[in-house]
């Protein structure tokens, strides 16, 4: 099979080009109409509760499940038909289990490293040499250790290693930092943080955690009710979707609180009116958690008048 | 750099990992210890029995058969039972994920199992030779027909070792998909008892699957010419023999990729998940 190049992104700036991504199992629709883009180089992180078709979503990309209906372009080729040549450009994180239970995480790196030299190009050469990638998920300790062995952490790192020892240009991580201890998830933050500025990774990862998506995600997806419902960084996201910040103070010993979207104003009244008397004033943003809890909560009822928010966010 | 032929390097440089690993492994050697015991124990048990008025000794008739057994055993169950727990337990799926991964893993298979024939039988082999009197008859010729039929046999048996991998729906039913099925032909084909013993639609059966020729073509390679009359037709049937092991060959090439090809397809880390899942259910 031959790759088909992109019709619809002539400048060549998108890594991931998703239209109108629908899944259907027997009656039950995962996927409803899913639109976004990744463009080069950008880190995308993919929110939403359990069971919105996250997984689902990025085993399209990597060209593991068919869709139902929809477009898909990924580094300029339909996931479906992708060839090989295609595939060694992409790189996937799985969650692994119990496979090679008997290798050591040298052996497995070097047996995996051996099918990417022929597509290995003096502008990009392939694999990530062995020791180098070893030593940059920190598993060196562990590099000749049973894999059966490693702990959950190690073994996520592992996995990572796996997915980047043929210098992906777009990577897929789904959940990558599940089970990982607060030490592993910072290293790791920092190894996406790395990836994307020296390589110039296009990375498009899943996570549970948002404040792992504010870290690292230029933009944010949130995905509820089969379909993208806000689109954004962080901050726009939290801007647009939970505007409000929460003023609290105490005066006589009485506790306050109000819900304001003009602060300083609020704040400007509240100390001219009080003065002396006020205590404890404490100004609190709405987080992205906050954003995300209203937006997933509107959208999980599917009411008309939650869908209409979607052009608001977007 | 050919992509595809440098697969089938790794393939075979996976292959001779595993076994090498394989080897090393408490587990894998207990298992081979233990077949061995269970084997050699049958045949010095009965080592004084004549088998019928052929004049030979139950352990010379039966060592010939039950490595043929042992060989079919080895290369349907063991690619089954590789195949339905790598597909569970993502090894299938990192291959997925490589370019040029499935070729790769499908030779690391291919070699793996063809290389660990080697001890299984000759765990068995070896101490037979010391324990008992007359097992080759053939000399050299017959110890190079045990070499072609080795190779024979587990062309004709691995493709559908691999085919059953591919279809069952899980570890935990090799059991009854895989194990259950080759036993009994394993039991119908003359390998303990000579073939005759049963009823005839039986042995009718029997001589469909490979498992019958391949321990007709051992006993042919192993025993004394005039051990012949204890066989369907008084004949070696060297020539039929032949032809039917070459018909599975062909017809497990011809389904194994395809076979293969739609399992590998339906793949998807959702699935591994779910296996873990219910793995985890079975724990508790």
């Amino acid at each position: 099979m031959t790759a088909t190049p992109v019709p619809h992104d002539p400048d060549g700036s998108l890594a991931v080009r998703v239209r109108d991504l629908r899944m259907n199992y027997g009656d039950h629709e995962v996927l409803t109409g899913v639109d976004f883009d990744v463009r080069l180089g950008e880190v995308v992180c993919l929110l939403g509760p359990n069971g919105a078709g996250k997984t689902t979503t990025i085993e399209v990309l990597e060209g593991f499940r068919l869709p139902s209906a929809g477009t898909v372009e990924v580094l300029g080729v339909d996931p479906a038909t992708g060839d090989d040549a295609w595939r060694a450009r992409v790189g996937v994180v799985l969650q692994s289990w119990r496979d090679h239970p008997r290798w050591t995480p040298r052996r497995l790196l070097r047996y995996l490293a051996g099918y990417y030299a022929p597509y290995s190009t003096p502008t990009h050469p392939r694999p990530w040499d062995v020791e180098e990638l070893l030593a940059t998920v920190g598993l060196v300790a562990e590099a000749d250790r049973k894999i059966a062995t490693l702990s959950g952490g190690r073994r996520r790192r592992l996995d990572v290693a796996v997915g980047l020892i043929g210098r992906p240009e777009l990577l897929f991580l789904d959940e990558p930092t599940a089970g990982f201890d607060p030490q592993a998830r910072r290293d790791f933050h920092d190894l996406v943080h790395r990836l994307s500025d020296l390589e110039g990774t296009s990375i498009l990862l899943t996570t549970h955690d948002l404040g792992e998506a504010e870290r690292l995600a230029d933009r944010i997806l949130i995905l509820a009710d089969g379909h993208i419902v806000a689109d954004g960084s962080a901050e726009a996201l939290t801007r647009q979707v939970a505007g409000t910040s929460e003023v609290r103070w105490c005066r006589d010993g009485e506790r306050f609180v109000h819900a304001t979207d003009e602060v300083v104003p609020f704040v400007r009244r509240l100390l001219a009116q009080h003065g002396d008397a006020l205590t404890d004033l404490e100004v609190r943003r709405s987080s992205l958690e906050d954003t995300y809890i209203a937006l997933v909560q509107r959208f999980e009822s599917a009411s008309p008048a939650g869908r209409h928010l979607a052009e608001v966010a977007r | 750099m050919n992509a595809l032929r440098n697969a089938v390097r790794q393939g075979l440089r996976r292959g001779w990992t595993e076994f090498e690993q394989s080897l090393r492994s408490p587990q894998d050697q207990a298992f081979y210890v233990f077949t061995a015991l269970i084997t050699l124990s049958v045949l010095w048990v009965n080592r004084d029995d004549e088998v019928g008025d052929t004049g030979l000794m139950y352990p010379t008739f039966a060592l010939p058969s039950i490595l043929g057994a042992l060989l079919t055993f080895g290369v349907v169950i063991g690619p089954a039972y590789s195949l339905a727990m790598e597909r569970e337990d993502g090894t299938l799926l990192r291959h997925k994920a490589l370019p040029q991964g499935m070729p790769g893993y499908v030779t690391g298979q291919l070699t793996y199992h063809s290389l660990s024939l080697v001890p299984s039988l000759l765990v068995v082999l070896v101490p037979s030779l010391l324990l008992f009197d007359g097992v080759m008859h053939g000399g050299v010729a017959g110890w190079v027909t045990v070499v072609g039929l080795i190779v024979l046999g587990l062309f004709a048996t691995l493709p559908w070792g691999i085919v059953l991998g591919s279809v069952v729906p899980g570890v935990q039913k090799v059991g009854t998909w895989g194990m259950l099925p080759v036993l009994v032909l394993i039991t119908i084909s003359g390998i303990f008892v000579p073939v005759q013993t049963m009823w005839g639609w039986v042995q009718a059966v029997a001589q469909v699957f490979p498992v019958y020729w391949i321990g007709l073509g051992m006993r042919s390679a192993f025993l004394p010419p005039e051990a012949v009359t204890a066989e369907l037709g008084d004949s070696w049937r060297t020539g039929p023999m032949v032809l039917v092991l070459l018909a599975w060959t062909v017809a497990g090439l011809l389904l194994a990729p395809r076979v293969l090809r739609r399992m590998a397809r339906r793949q998807s880390g959702s699935d591994v998940e779910a296996a873990r899942e219910a793995a985890l259910q079975w724990i508790k």
